[in-house]
C-alpha cells in the first residue's frame, strides 16, 4: 500500500505542479522588471560598495 | 571573549557544563561503544571551554562602544579554521588518491582503508571547509549589507564551536568505524541532532541580525544565504530521520528502505550540492566579487531572477542520481528535465558574474585575489553545463558509476567552491584584520597558479580515465560479450590515477601556501598602529558617526 498511488502523483505533477511553476516564473520575472523597482534594485547594487564600514545608528 | 558581557559569559559557562553532562551521560550509557568514546571527546571539550570561560570570567567586561563596530570576531575564527580544515582535507584527499595509485597506502590500519579515510576528506573539506567559510562569511556579509551588528555575542560563537564540534565527532566517528552509510550524511544519530541545535541557532542569529538591519533592502547575498540555510536544516532533518539501536549504542537504522530511501537519499545529496555548495558560495560571489572588483554586479534583477530559478529548480534534480535503478522512470525523467532548466538560471549567474568584470579585467590581470573569483565563474559555468548534460539518461548511461563523474564534482569543488573560497578569503583577510593587504601578494599568485593547474590535471585525468571505464564496460566483441574484463579498466586506470593525485597534490600545496600567507598577514603589525608610529603623521582617529 502507498500513500499516494502513481496515478494521483502524475495528475498532481501535471496541473498544480505545472501551473505552480508558470506562475512562479512569471511572478518571478514581472517583480525583478517591474519599473518601479528598477531604482531599489540599482540602489542595492551599488549599496554594498561603500559606506559600509561600521553599522549604522 | 573579551567582548561577552557578563551574563553571556555566564550562559556560555551553563552550556559547557551542560555539554560535560552530556558527555559524561554518553561516557556511562556507551560503556564500550564507540559512543562512549565520543562521550568522552565531548566532555574533554567541554571541560577544555569551562576553563577557558573561567580563566577569562573576572576580564574587563566591554563597554557599549563595541555596539558601534562589527563584530568580526567570529568571522576570523571561522576563516581560520576553514584554512585549517582545508589543508587536513585536501591531505586526506590527495592520500585516497595514492591509494588508489598503490594500495598498500593503508599501513595495514583498519581506520586507514578507502572506505573511512575517503568520507574523512570529503567531510573535512565539504564541511569542515566549507562550511566554516560559509558561516564566517555570512556573518560578515550579513552584518555589513545590513548595516547592522551581530543581535548578540554569543549565539555565533555557539554556532561556530558547536559546528567545528559536528565536524570533529564526524570524521573521528568515520576513523572509528562510526557510519550511517549514506554518502555526504554519514554522521551517525547524536551527531545530527547535535547539528540540528547548531543550525536553528545558525537560523535564528541571521534572522535576528536580519530584523536589526538599518538598510531596508535585504541584499541579494543574504537571500542565497538565507536558502542554504533554510534549506540544508530541512534536507539533514529529512534524510537523517533514523531510530538508534539503544540510546547507549552508535548505531541507527533509517526510517526509509529500498527505492524510497536511495530517493530520500540523493534529494538529500543533490540538494547538499544545491544548497551547501552552491547557493551559499554564490552568496559568497555576490558580495565579494563586485566588493573586490568596485563595481556593482552586472544585473541585479538578474541575480533575482537566477536566485529563484535555482531555488525552485535545484530542489527536483536529485533523481537523476538513480537512472536506470529500480526508481520509477517517470521520476527519472522529472529530475533529467530539471537538471537540464536548471541550465538557465546557472548560466544566468555565471554570465552575470562575468559580465560584472567587464570594464575591470585589468583588475583580474593584476589582481590574483579577484583572479580566483573569475576563474571560479567559469568553472561554474563549465560545471553547471557538465551537470545538465550528465544528467540526460542515455549520457548518464556511459558516465554513470566512472571516474567521470568525479571529475565532474572535483571541478566543482576544486574549480568553483574552492577557487572562489580562495578568492574572498583573500579578500576579506585583511579587512578582518585591518591590515592593508596581504602579506605576501606575490604568494597568492604562486596559490592560483598551483590551484589552477592542480584542477586542470585532476579534471582531465578523470574526464579521460572515466571516459575510457565508460566505453571499455560497454565493449562486446563478435559473439556478443563484454571484450574487457573489470580487471583491465582497472589496469587502464592507472597512470590517470597517478595524474589525479599529482594534480591534487599541486592543489594541496597551493592551499599550504595559503595557510602560510594568512598567517604571516595576521602576524603583521596592525595598520593602525604602524600608522600611529610615524612620528610625522597624524594617528588615524576612527571617525565616529553621531548618533542618529
Amino acid at each position: 500500500m502507498t500513500f499516494i498511488a502513481h496515478d494521483t502523483l502524475v495528475w498532481l505533477s501535471k496541473s498544480i505542479g505545472l501551473f505552480y511553476l508558470l506562475i512562479l516564473s512569471a511572478a518571478v520575472v514581472v517583480y525583478a522588471y517591474w519599473p518601479a523597482n528598477r531604482k531599489s534594485f540599482e540602489r542595492a547594487a551599488k549599496s554594498i560598495i561603500e559606506g559600509e564600514d561600521r553599522p549604522w545608528g | 571573549m573579551a567582548q561577552l558581557t557578563r551574563t553571556e559569559r555566564q550562559i556560555a559557562l551553563a552550556l559547557f557544563v551542560g555539554l560535560a553532562v552530556a558527555g559524561l551521560l554518553m561516557v556511562a550509557g556507551g560503556r564500550a561503544d564507540p559512543l562512549g568514546l565520543h562521550g568522552a571527546l565531548i566532555l574533554g571539550v567541554a571541560v577544555f571551554g569551562s576553563f577557558g570561560i573561567i580563566s577569562k570570567y573576572y576580564e574587563p567586561l566591554p563597554g557599549a562602544d563595541r555596539l558601534r563596530e562589527y563584530y568580526d570576531d567570529p568571522s576570523k575564527f571561522g576563516v581560520v579554521a576553514a584554512m585549517v580544515w582545508v589543508a587536513f582535507g585536501l591531505f586526506m584527499g590527495d592520500w585516497v588518491a595514492w591509494l588508489l595509485v598503490n594500495p598498500d597506502l593503508t599501513f595495514d590500519a583498519a581506520w586507514s582503508s578507502f572506505g573511512r579515510i575517503r568520507p574523512v576528506h570529503t567531510t573535512s573539506v565539504i564541511f569542515g571547509f566549507g562550511g566554516n567559510a560559509l558561516i564566517a562569511t555570512s556573518f560578515y556579509v550579513m552584518q555589513r549589507t545590513s548595516r547592522a551588528r551581530l543581535p548578540d555575542q554569543l549565539s555565533p560563537w555557539f554556532v561556530l564551536l558547536g559546528y567545528n564540534l559536528f565536524c570533529i565527532l564526524a570524521v573521528t566517528g568515520y576513523m572509528l568505524g562510526i557510519t550511517q552509510s549514506r554518502e555526504y550524511a554519514e554522521p551517525e544519530w547524536y551527531a545530527d541532532i547535535w547539528l540540528v541545535v547548531v543550525w536553528i541557532v545558525y537560523f535564528v542569529t541571521y534572522l535576528r541580525t536580519l530584523a536589526r538591519r538599518k538598510e531596508p533592502h535585504i541584499y541579494v547575498s543574504n537571500w542565497y544565504y538565507l536558502a542554504f540555510i533554510l534549506v540544508v536544516a530541512m534536507l539533514h532533518i529529512v534524510n537523517n530521520l533514523a531510530v538508534p539501536v539503544s540510546l547507549g549504542h552508535a548505531k541507527s537504522y533509517s526510517l526509509f528502505s529500498g527505492v524510497q530511501d536511495a530517493m530520500t537519499e540523493w534529494w538529500y545529496g543533490h540538494n547538499a550540492v544545491a544548497f551547501f555548495l552552491t547557493s551559499g558560495f554564490l552568496g559568497m560571489m555576490y558580495y565579494f566579487m563586485p566588493k573586490r572588483a568596485g563595481r556593482p554586479i552586472f544585473s541585479y534583477r538578474l541575480s533575482i531572477i537566477s536566485f529563484w530559478g535555482i531555488t525552485f529548480f535545484y530542489i527536483w534534480v536529485g533523481s537523476h542520481h538513480l537512472h536506470y535503478t529500480a526508481l520509477p522512470q517517470w521520476v527519472q525523467t522529472l529530475g533529467m528535465t530539471f537538471s537540464v532548466l536548471l541550465l538557465v538560471p546557472s548560466w544566468a549567474s555565471a554570465g552575470n558574474a562575468l559580465l560584472t568584470l567587464n570594464g575591470a579585467w585589468h583588475k583580474v590581470r593584476d589582481d590574483a585575489t579577484l583572479r580566483f573569483m573569475m576563474i571560479a565563474a567559469v568553472f561554474y559555468g563549465l560545471t553547471t553545463f557538465e551537470g545538465s548534460f550528465m544528467a540526460i539518461r542515455p549520457v548518464n548511461s556511459l558516465s554513470h558509476y566512472t571516474d567521470w563523474t568525479i571529475g565532474h564534482v572535483h571541478a566543482g569543488a576544486l574549480g568553483w567552491v574552492a577557487m572562489i573560497t580562495f578568492g574572498s578569503i583573500y579578500a576579506s583577510v585583511p579587512w578582518l584584520w585591518k591590515r592593508d593587504a596581504m602579506y605576501s601578494a606575490r604568494l597568492v599568485e604562486v596559490h592560483f597558479w598551483l590551484a589552477l593547474a592542480g584542477t586542470i590535471v585532476y579534471v582531465f585525468a578523470m574526464w579521460n580515465s572515466g571516459i575510457v571505464q565508460g566505453l571499455m564496460w560497454r565493449t562486446y566483441n563478435e559473439s556478443g560479450t563484454l571484450t574487457y574484463s573489470f580487471v583491465d579498466s582497472l589496469i587502464a586506470m592507472h597512470p590517470y590515477y597517478i595524474a589525479r593525485a599529482v594534480g591534487g597534490l599541486l592543489f594541496l600545496i597551493g592551499a599550504l601556501v595559503g595557510c602560510y600567507n594568512m598567517y604571516m598577514t595576521i602576524r603583521a603589525a596592525p595598520q593602525r598602529k604602524r600608522l600611529a608610529s610615524t612620528s610625522d603623521m597624524p594617528a588615524a582617529v576612527p571617525a565616529i558617526a553621531p548618533a542618529e
